[in-house]
């Protein structure tokens, strides 16, 4: 078993479209058309055939109360890995990302929280080589 | 509002004020992160987030919304407190 796709959440597909590859740097992997929304997923130009993530319209009444107060919290909803925190905070910040928690070493890894612009704080994470 | 003391009285929470203290606010997650691998300390975001409750009732952290997320900041005001009913300087009487 292994893990093919996973998703978030998004406020607007669209938005989230721009988002997650003009802004993160993903790229699209299937747009089809799905009733009033897509099946939207993108992948990472480092592993094109690798876990897809779903861009997943939030219109459900759960979501909301769910995901607000997670984001209250700082909570992430989920991991990126990058090969360097610092730099990738930098690039990010330089576009207009908001950060809620800047780099940080946690021992085992460095990490960094930011607001993905579609209603979830997304984690990066540099794992520390030992 | 709760007295100091009592807010002072729990290593854990002093441990948070020293977290706020270092730096910048920071969120409940960002807390739990700080306490969990900087301090070895295996609490649940429930104890952490009523310990930070206690030391916002003493005056001692204030919370602010910086977008959809809420963050901690120290305030050491009351503190001064002790200072004043102690002064280093002992008064002639």
């Amino acid at each position: 078993m292994k893990i093919g796709l996973t998703s978030v959440f998004v406020d607007d597909q669209q938005h989230a479209r721009q988002f997650y590859t003009e802004v993160l740097g993903f790229r699209i992997k299937h747009d089809i058309p799905f009733g009033e929304d897509s099946w939207l997923t993108v992948v990472s130009p480092e592993d094109p055939d690798g876990t897809e993530l779903l861009l997943e319209p939030a219109g459900h009444p759960a979501v909301k109360p769910y995901r607000d107060a997670l984001m209250e919290d700082g909570i992430p909803l989920a991991q990126f890995q990058v090969t360097d925190v610092a730099s990738e905070h930098a690039r990010l910040t330089g576009l207009g990302v908001q950060f809620t928690q800047g780099p940080t070493d946690i021992g085992t890894a460095v990490i960094a929280v930011c607001d993905d612009t579609c209603g979830n704080l997304i984690q990066l994470v540099a794992p520390v080589q030992s | 509002m709760a007295d100091i003391y009592r807010a002072l009285a729990d290593e854990t929470r002093r441990l948070l004020m020293d977290e706020l203290a270092a730096g910048e606010g920071k969120t409940l997650f960002e807390l739990c992160g700080a306490l969990t691998m900087g301090h070895g300390l295996t609490m649940s975001r429930q104890a952490i987030s009523q310990h930070l409750t206690v030391l916002e009732d003493a005056g001692l952290i204030t919370t602010q919304r910086r977008g959809r997320s809420k963050f901690h900041y120290f305030t050491p005001a009351p503190l001064a407190e002790i200072q004043q009913r102690w002064p280093n300087e002992r008064t002639p009487s």
